[in-house]
């Protein structure tokens, strides 16, 4: 009948009308300031310089190496290294350091930093709402503004991160091993002479014998 | 002091009677006319702001979305902020316009648009001047908003908005004919050409119903048809060909920025409210109640209810349809608006001399020549419906390499 299809269409929009007093799926806009999508695991947005502890001074895992500065395909990334040095996580000392900026607007997350560093000292930020009025100064950041700790790391990448962990654990718990294999073995060795200096007088006794 | 309902009725009639009297003798007759206009257009400029907000936010519900809900709470204050935009907006006018046509167009149109509401009755007693040729001269006045669509559209020198004030003109003298006729059944059953009258002939009841002419097949089928042709007399979707955002952008006001665009909005807006109210009069009883047990309801609330009712619809409509293409919209007007408008004026011919006492006794015989009436107009509808149909049914599609 003529004119049909157009009570089936009003019907439609009006229960798209009402329907989305009443449900949430007729009705599917987030409103994005206040309410937001979780991000996705593997989102990922700018590098930042993961710490250990509670002082990103000390506990930070930047050893310097600046094999990232090198590999950084844009060049976004600048290092100075410490002329001293101070004990990473397993106790060796290693330079830290002094100058460690990213210019995020040279930046293109492209990852190759976060995958060839050896310390696990630097990781892919979730963060996106970066909107500075400073377009210099505010997209250009130091190490104070890129440390973060390793809760953060583990809050926003909650899988890598148990991995990332996990393998330092592991590197932890060989590196006390090996120096309590070390600090064994110098005592032993420590032990060496002490054995055998009460050896040595009784090389003399038995010299007599 | 208690209020009572016959007082709370005509609350605005006292008050300008009071207004009125306590200004000086020779300015009287001048301050009754500034009181009456004022107060319409204070009101349906009002209505207007209102409506913007909520057709916006409708359109979005029926859309899944919400729709403005960051201006004040859930968005009301909208229109405040759209004001202050197209307040503070550039005014720009084209170097090859015509500046003085392309000026007057929108005044022209505004004051046109407002001049309908002298004769729509909006309450008991509440009518800006009772004219006896009240449909006569609204028709009329409405008729002229044609040549300022076509003003702004020539005089902005753009080809765009010459197209859509060509489609303006084309569809708009077009739906003026079932507009007019979808009217005259009531003119014939009323009796006369008053506004005022003809929403007091409705305005009585019969066993607690109004007389409604929608109640009547006649007026029912009047009242969809007069619906139809005054979309498209507004411009409104689906019939919304004169600003064709997608095809041509904005019409006949395109060249128009800022305050102007602004008038020609709120023109558009004042002209379904007008068309929606002279519906109102007409078919479904003006400012009465549809039972008699509502009768202590003030008048003017319920002009306004059914008017927002009827703006529901035309946004409902809006969300729902898509446009028309221009042959779709000229086959409707001339092959189904039209003999549908001339089948209805001899339905009501039909109702007016066939009496209940003729067709039976009581009430089965006013049943009886309602059903008499409802075929009268539903059998050439299903006529006219197959008619239509035939020869444009939609084939499966073969193609001779795809696939």
């Amino acid at each position: 009948m003529l004119g049909e299809g157009i009570i089936q269409g009003l019907v439609e929009t009006a229960r798209n009308f009402f329907g989305s007093y009443v449900g949430k799926e007729r009705l599917t806009t987030v409103q994005y300031p206040e309410e937001r999508h979780p991000l996705p695991e593997a989102s990922r947005n700018f590098p930042f310089l993961l710490y250990d502890g509670s002082d990103p001074e000390k506990g930070l895992r930047c050893v310097a190496c600046q094999i990232c500065e090198k590999e950084c395909p844009p060049r976004c990334i600048h290092i100075e290294k410490s002329k001293d040095k101070k004990p990473d996580f397993v106790g060796k000392m290693q330079a830290y350091p002094a100058v460690f900026d990213i210019d995020v607007s040279v930046c293109m997350s492209c990852q190759i930093c976060v995958e060839v560093c050896p310390f696990d000292a630097i990781r892919m930020d979730k963060e996106f709402e970066l909107s500075t009025s400073d377009r210099f100064g505010g997209l250009l950041w130091n190490k104070e503004e890129l440390s973060k700790p390793n809760e953060y790391y583990q809050k926003i990448h909650p899988m890598e991160a148990a991995e990332t962990d996990e393998r330092r654990e592991k590197e932890l718990a060989d590196a006390k091993a090996k120096a309590a294999a070390a600090a064994a073995a110098e005592a032993a060795k420590a032990a060496a002479p002490d054995a055998a200096r009460p050896a040595a007088p009784q090389a003399p006794k038995m010299t007599p014998q | 002091m208690k209020i009572t309902p016959e007082a709370a009725d005509q609350i605005f009639v006292t008050l300008k009677q009071w207004i009125v009297a306590h200004t000086p003798a020779p300015w009287q007759t001048l301050v009754g006319i500034i009181v009456s206009v004022g107060a319409i257009i204070v009101v349906f400029a009002a209505l207007f702001a209102l409506t913007t907000v909520f057709e916006r936010k409708g359109l979005g519900r029926m859309q899944n979305r919400y729709g403005p809900n960051r201006v004040g709470p859930f968005g009301v204050f909208q229109p405040l902020a759209d004001a202050v935009k197209s307040l503070t907006k550039e005014d720009l006018v084209p170097r090859a316009a015509d500046h003085v046509v392309h000026y007057l167009a929108p005044l022209a149109l505004v004051g046109v648009v407002f001049l309908s509401f002298a004769v729509l009755p909006i309450g008991r007693n509440m009518v800006a001047v009772n004219l006896d040729s009240g449909v006569l001269y609204f028709f009329a006045v409405g008729a002229a908003t044609e040549l300022a669509v076509f003003m702004a559209g020539w005089s902005s020198h753009n080809k765009y908005s010459l197209l859509g004030a060509m489609r303006a003109i084309a569809q708009m003298v077009s739906y003026e004919i079932p507009l007019i006729l979808a009217s005259v059944p009531v003119v014939m059953i009323a009796g006369t050409l008053s506004t005022v009258e003809i929403v007091e002939r409705q305005a009585r009841y019969t066993g607690g119903l109004a007389h409604w002419y929608v109640f009547t097949p006649w007026g029912l089928a009047g009242f969809i048809l007069f619906m139809i042709a005054a979309t498209a007399e507004t411009n409104r979707s689906p019939f919304d060909l004169p600003e064709g955002e997608s095809e041509i952008i904005a019409g006949y006001f395109i060249e128009y920025s800022g305050f102007k665009f602004a008038l020609f909005f709120l023109a558009e807006y004042i002209e379904m409210f007008a068309v929606s109210a002279l519906g109102i009069t007409l078919f479904l009883g003006g400012w009465s109640s549809p039972i008699a047990l509502l009768t202590w309801i003030p008048s003017w609330i319920w002009f306004f209810a059914k008017l927002l009712a009827l703006i529901f619809a035309f946004i409902w409509v809006r969300g729902t349809v898509p446009r028309l293409r221009m042959d779709q919209l000229m086959n409707f007007a001339w092959k189904f608006m039209l003999p549908m408008t001339l089948v209805v004026i001899f339905s009501a011919g039909l109702w007016r001399f066939l009496p209940p006492t003729v067709v039976g006794p009581g009430f089965l015989g006013g049943v009886i020549r309602w059903l008499v009436c409802a075929l009268v107009i539903f059998a050439p509808y299903m006529l006219l419906a197959r008619a239509l149909e035939r020869g444009r049914r939609i084939e499966k599609r073969t193609y001779r390499f795809a696939e």
